[in-house]
């Protein structure tokens, strides 16, 4: 198995595969399986990232009320063709919205890598797709390489915000996303590593505040950014920029950003915005006196 | 390493809103659940570190108790848990804990009947994935490296023999082991670490000798 951005760069590029193959092959080795079975599997987790987008732009609202109906915003303003930011860019920020929006409203998503950062990867993918002209397999493909750098932050580093602050999560995700673009465009594995490595950079010291110990504020508007973030990133590796810090020195500063994060920070929503004056009313008048904390 | 698969990383399907404290902890539920092996009467919680901060918000209540139930991470039925759970005659205490814990987010499952009691422990390490790391107080050691077989016993002689001569037969390789009990002659506990996939089979047939109490996989 690797264990670097580094080993995997090299497989993928000493054999002449893109890094979505070495991430197949592994997992068909791991599991003792057959391609197709573990193709399968990807594929049906991709169904499930097109229903999450397509319930959101239906509009959907929390139980809290907290959020939704943003992603239907957003389609709209777009389609009023008097945005700033550009068409692609701010498709992927409805979509990743929206699969947030879906789910806060406890609704069926696939984590990717986290449940609260899922809608960074499938934003990004839905947003690219057309001008890439992705295929099916492609779209599988874009959801293996996200998942071969995630599996790299995962075993180095972390992917909980309660270990290591929203940097695991959205920052994570946001590398994937930026990773798996480069892919999906062409470009070469080691322009997919400078791509995360950048993304990545980033984000490091994302605090993890949960508004009221929930997945909405500010969890669904940071994977809008995590989605804008990501094709940034992807278009600086393809236009040739590189990252001065190699993507696992990235990762590992990450760790330790995270490991040097106080508790209050990380998912437990006793400091940040979830210990702000609103908050704190929000949070009196979803769950009542009785706080959803511990002092 | 802690993830071998990259369902572990683009997964799970699940309900929302959070991998760690939704899915892991409807794993721990679920896991619990298979090994109390029926409807409990009772099922106390106690939760430490994170899971004890924000528990509601995040549905690790609803969560957990859905796993008990048997349902599974992308179960629609998760956010109504505890309306089914009361329907079922299930009662639920949730506790919550300012202990230390090695990890953030940690969970104390107590099921109980007439019948018996059954205790583990479960930590989310993120992204839905879960290591259990207690056991009817038994303190469970697995590497996470491969799938492992979990086998509560009556401490006799020959039981380890048995469990451990049904995989020899079926060829299947132990990569680690570990046996403890409490108390000579009362419960006791093996954790084994194999090389290969098991299949339902080899389950079935460890869980159909004499001294076997309950038999459970981790790590598929």
């Amino acid at each position: 198995m690797f264990k670097s951005v580094e080993e995997l760069v090299r497989t993928a590029t000493e054999r002449g595969i893109p890094i979505s193959e070495v991430m197949i092959e592994q997992e068909v080795h791991v599991r003792r399986s057959t391609r197709e079975d573990v193709v399968g599997m990807m594929e049906r987790n991709l169904e499930v990232m097109e229903e999450a987008v397509a319930r959101a732009l239906e509009g959907v609202t929390s139980v809290t009320g907290l959020t939704g109906n943003d992603a239907v915003l957003m389609t709209d303003y777009i389609r009023s063709g008097k945005s700033l930011a550009g068409d692609l860019i701010l498709d992927a920020v409805a979509k990743a919205i929206g699969t947030n929006e879906v789910n806060a409203a406890m609704g069926r998503i696939c984590a990717t890598p986290t449940a609260g950062s899922a809608g960074v990867v499938p934003g990004t993918l839905f947003a690219v797709k057309d001008r890439l002209e992705m295929d099916r397999d492609a779209m599988v493909r874009y959801l293996f390489t996200s998942g071969a750098f995630g599996f790299v932050v995962a075993n180095n580093a972390s992917i909980s915000g309660a270990a290591g602050g929203c940097q695991a999560e959205v920052g994570s995700a946001t590398g994937m996303a930026a990773a798996a673009i480069v892919e999906a465009a062409g470009g070469t594995p080691e322009q997919s590593a400078t791509a995360f490595a950048i993304a990545l950079k980033n984000m490091l010291g994302l605090v993890c505040d949960p508004v009221a110990g929930l997945v909405e504020v500010p969890c669904v508007k940071r994977n809008a950014m995590g989605g804008a973030n990501a094709i940034v990133a992807a278009d600086m590796a393809l236009a040739g920029i590189t990252s001065r810090i190699p993507c696992d020195e990235v990762i590992s500063a990450m760790h330790e950003i995270g490991q040097m994060m106080p508790t209050a920070l990380k998912e437990t929503a006793r400091g940040g915005l979830a210990n702000t004056p609103t908050a704190r009313r929000l949070e009196r008048n979803i769950f009542g006196e009785k706080e959803n904390v511990k002092k | 390493m802690k993830y071998r698969s990259v369902f572990d990383i683009i997964g799970p399907v699940m309900v929302g809103p959070s991998s760690s404290h939704t899915a892991g902890a409807a794993r721990i539920g679920l896991m619990a659940g298979k090994l109390f092996g029926r409807t409990p009467k009772l099922a106390h919680i106690t939760f430490y570190g994170s899971f004890a901060d924000t528990y509601r918000g995040h549905g690790t209540d609803v969560a957990i108790v859905g796993g008990i139930m048997g349902f599974d991470t992308f179960d629609l039925r998760i956010p109504q848990a505890l309306d089914i759970a009361k329907e079922r005659g299930i009662e639920v205490v949730f506790e919550t804990s300012d202990a230390l814990t090695d990890h953030p987010n940690t969970a104390r499952v107590r099921l109980e009947d007439k019948d018996g009691t059954f205790e583990i422990v479960g930590i989310s390490i993120g992204g839905g994935t879960i290591e259990i790391t207690e056991l009817n107080g038994f303190p469970l050691k697995l590497s996470g490296g491969g799938p492992a077989l979990v086998v509560l016993h009556h401490d006799r002689f020959g039981a380890i023999a048995a469990v451990t001569g049904i995989l020899a037969r079926h060829e299947l390789n132990i990569g680690h082991m570990e046996v403890s009990r409490h108390e000579k002659g009362k419960q006791a506990l093996m954790a084994i670490e194999i090389d290969d996939h098991l299949s339902k089979d080899v389950l079935a047939e460890i869980e159909r000798l004499p001294q076997i109490e309950r038999v459970a996989i981790f790590g598929e």
